[in-house]
């Protein structure tokens, strides 16, 4: 084990209404894998923003090869030697690999651009790293896992000393993942200082050599990881022992009707063939890896992306929806993955949020009856236990768990019986996420039926009554949760066409 | 959501319902009346304020309407060739079809409401860049007022002659006091669109589309509807401007009217309407043309010309926009 390269201590970060960080330390070595676990909203992506300069810190000290450092910005860290590889990647689709990972920085041949040394130096950069991929290919025409591995070393050609890895292998096949760990003991032997960030306990068992645990914002501990076992992390992480138990018995009665049934829903590429039904009262868990289709077949059922065939029946009915007005007015609610985009109106109020979809109703005539806008927002304000100053607080200033529960109580208020809930936790604190299970269960409960698409294998095991599992836009499995194991999920989840694991 | 923004001013109820960037403008708009009025004697007489009228009916009208598109994230270049393409086949219709004053403002309306419907569609429904879109529509009514009159200069009726009441709608004659009396119109004008927009559903859609138009079409919306009903309100409104602008000058030149548009869309953004949408007021719109006109008319009274109204206006934009965008970087 190798020299401390860089050191964090007692780093603080506040957000309106959130405490994202508070207290949290981390050690990098040298020539050493180091893993960052926590739930979601645990503060990983967070800690490593202040680290590379995208955020602020509140309080406390980054040490880097021994000096006292704070980066305005990620390129001044990249620059110093250190980079991230987003989960999200940052590649410009129309440019060649080459000019991508030259980019802002391509070698000059007077005035003009050297594309045969630019090509020349990425073929060298990627035969250090054992990676197959023309420089000359465009981005947008490789697989994700292969642009990853572009990304990866566009890093290390920044003279990188310290790589973090966010969540590196949410969208890699397995074969694609073995690379990708062949390519970071690579870099481990040749004493670069990783940070990697995952959620899959035996990846962490696999490629890294220590791990540090995060909870709610906080540090809770570093572990030598070949001296621990998986329950002594997922302890550490959810400072308690049972995690998560998996529901054994479907709640739903046998004789529910189905409320909603999908056949042979065709939308895309990404959505072929899909045929499913929901039943009254039950949580329809969608499990899949990224990318596997599962939430453009809800924005397709819900009309809000063009569906190209297929027939949507509700209680019985056949049903037309071509828009989420269609969608809505069958009492269908959708709440997407990316709250802040497509969930709530960032800059308005919680009132102006909650009545977005049945604005009509509380108007008399063209005018809104604010005092009746106002009466049903505090209502359920209350009941869903929203934490918030008042129902005037601008949607804004919540924190990540309050602003999904106003986009609940959005579709409460607009009386929806079905619905599909994307990414529900999605950058929810622990505590907050324990709410919104709940919540889900007590409105199974009331009688509303639910989808539930979860890349959580844990949330789908936990909330699912059935979990229907997607791969490349196809449906590849159903289980009932009585004979549900993650191994099986994950079997389905890889089902790939043709059944190669390859691409 | 600026008005509910606390500030340093917090005492004055008044000021506190305007919001801080308004409460600059006010401060403005103040300090450009007293420095005026100091160095220049002429500007001190009341006949100034005849003429800072006829310069902002027009203007402030354009702005009302622009106000909306602005609100919902996009903006409409037409409503200043607009203007005088309406006010011409309003005059064409007057004298060469003989129809009554009344008929010809009717024919202004309905082509500048038609205009308006055909932006917002463009717009909403094909989803094209409203930008270019108006762009487009700005150059085709800036020819087509002139190829309707074959390039003749419309004339609106005069005072005295038939049909020169419409001379008096915006300014009445008593004794030989002029009575700027359009300024008591465009009070009612502006309470009312600002009920519309603070009170009723229509308002708070427009807001919303410019604040985030997907989320609101994910929960149902017809978001289509109320961004062509924005459109639509802007051409209305540049109706209204063309009728104020004939009975005020009663000589209308084909083939102007580029650049009107810019005086009220510098107006509104002046008063604090967001460059992106979701947020503005009405009342800040009136503010910010009032800081327009005010330049406009006074500095040819302290012997600078036209252009460097322009530069003066252009910097007092700049200086808003520079606000708006501090604002939007603090929030996020």
């Amino acid at each position: 084990m190798g020299d401390v390269i860089l050191t964090m201590k007692g780093i603080d970060k506040r957000f309106p209404g959130v405490q994202a960080l508070s207290g949290v330390n981390l050690e990098i070595r040298k020539g050493e894998v180091l893993a960052l676990m926590g739930e979601n909203g645990a503060g990983k992506s967070t800690l490593m923003k202040v680290l590379t300069g995208i955020y602020k810190k509140d309080a406390g000290t980054i040490t880097y090869e021994g000096r006292e450092v704070e980066y305005n910005n990620p390129r001044e860290a990249q620059e110093d030697g250190i980079v991230i590889v987003h989960q999200e990647l940052n590649m410009m689709g129309h440019l060649t690999v080459a000019q991508n990972i030259f980019i802002g920085r391509e070698p000059k041949n007077g005035f003009l651009i050297d594309d045969a040394k630019m090509n020349s130096d990425t073929r060298k950069l990627f035969q250090q790293l054992n990676i197959d991929i023309n420089p000359k290919e465009t981005m947008s025409k490789l697989t994700v896992g292969k642009q990853q591995m572009c990304e990866i070393a566009k890093a290390i050609s920044h003279k990188a000393k310290v790589i973090i890895f966010d969540e590196p292998s949410a969208a890699l096949t397995e074969s694609e993942i073995e690379q990708l760990f062949k390519i970071i003991r690579n870099l481990r032997d040749q004493q670069l200082g990783i940070v990697y960030i995952s959620h899959r306990m035996d990846e962490i068992k696999k490629i890294t050599d220590r791990v540090t645990v995060m909870r709610d914002g906080c540090y809770v501990g570093t572990l030598i990881t070949k001296d621990c076992t998986k329950d002594d992390i997922i302890n550490m992480m959810v400072g308690r022992v049972i995690y998560e138990t998996p529901k054994t018995e479907s709640h739903v009665p046998p004789d529910a009707p189905v409320v909603l049934k999908v056949e042979h829903l065709n939308a895309g590429r990404m959505v072929q063939d899909v045929s499913f039904e929901l039943h009254k009262g039950e949580i329809l868990g969608f499990s899949g890896l990224m990318g596997a289709g599962r939430t453009e077949m809800a924005r397709a059922l819900f009309g809000a992306d063009p569906k190209d065939s297929g027939d949507i029946y509700i209680k019985g009915e056949k049903v037309e929806i071509h828009t989420p007005e269609d969608a809505v007015r069958h009492g269908i609610g959708y709440l997407s993955e990316d709250r802040k985009r497509f969930g709530i109106v960032l800059k308005k109020s919680i009132t102006e949020n909650a009545t977005l979809t049945c604005l009509p109703r509380y108007c008399k005539g063209v005018f809104i009856d604010k005092n009746k806008e106002k009466q049903v927002t505090k209502q359920y304000v209350d009941t869903l236990r929203i934490k918030t100053p008042g129902i005037d607080q601008l949607v804004m200033n919540l924190s990540g768990g309050n602003q999904q529960k106003v986009v609940i109580e959005k579709w409460l208020i607009g009386d929806s019986d079905i619905l599909i809930f994307d990414e529900p936790t999605r950058g929810i604190d622990v505590g907050a996420k324990q709410e919104i299970y709940e919540l889900m269960n007590r409105l199974v409960d009331e009688g509303k039926s639910i989808i539930m698409i979860s890349s959580e294998m844990a949330e789908i095991t936990r909330m699912s009554d059935r979990i229907i599992v997607m791969c490349e836009g196809r449906i590849t499995g159903e289980l009932d949760i009585k004979e549900t194991s993650q191994e099986q999920i994950m079997h389905y989840a890889t089902l790939r066409a043709g059944g190669s694991d390859n691409e | 959501m600026n008005e509910k923004r606390k500030s340093g001013l917090a005492a004055n109820p008044f000021l506190k319902s305007l919001g801080t960037q308004q409460a600059i403008i006010v401060g403005v708009i103040i300090v450009l009346f007293i420095f005026f009025s100091l160095a220049s004697v002429s500007f001190r007489k009341y006949t100034t304020v005849v003429t800072l009228c006829n310069y902002m009916y027009y203007i402030l009208l354009m702005a009302i309407g622009v106000t909306f598109p602005l609100l919902t994230g996009g903006v409409d270049l037409s409503i200043g060739t607009g203007l005088i393409c309406y006010a011409i086949v309003g005059s064409y219709v007057i004298s060469n079809g003989h129809m009554p004053v009344g008929v010809g403002m009717l024919v202004v309306m309905i082509m500048s409401l038609i205009i308006g419907f055909i932006n917002g569609i463009i717009i909403a429904k094909l989803d094209l860049p409203p930008f270019i879109t108006t762009l487009c529509t700005m150059m085709i009514v800036r020819g087509l007022g002139s190829i309707l009159t074959g390039g003749l200069s419309g004339v609106w009726p005069m005072a005295g002659s038939a049909g020169g009441w419409c001379r008096s709608i915006f300014k009445i004659t008593v004794g030989k006091t002029i009575i700027p009396i359009g300024i008591i119109w465009m009070l009612i004008l502006i309470a009312i669109m600002s009920i519309i927009l603070r009170k009723t559903k229509i308002g708070r859609y427009i807001l919303a589309i410019g604040s985030n138009k997907e989320a609101l079409r994910l929960s149902g919306v017809n978001v289509v509807k109320w961004q062509v009903i924005a459109y639509i309100i802007s051409g209305f409104f540049a109706g209204l401007a063309a009728i104020a602008y004939a009975c005020t000058f009663s000589n209308i030149t084909p083939g102007t009217g580029a650049g009107l548009e810019l005086d009220a869309i510098g107006g509104a953004i002046i008063g604090g309407t967001s460059m992106t949408g979701g947020s503005g007021s009405i009342v800040g719109t009136l503010l910010g043309v009032l800081v327009i006109s005010l330049l406009k008319t006074g500095l040819p009274y302290i012997g600078l010309q036209a252009n460097w109204q322009q530069i003066i206006t252009g910097l007092v934009l700049l200086a808003a926009i520079t606000a708006d965008m501090a604002k939007r970087k603090k929030a996020a």
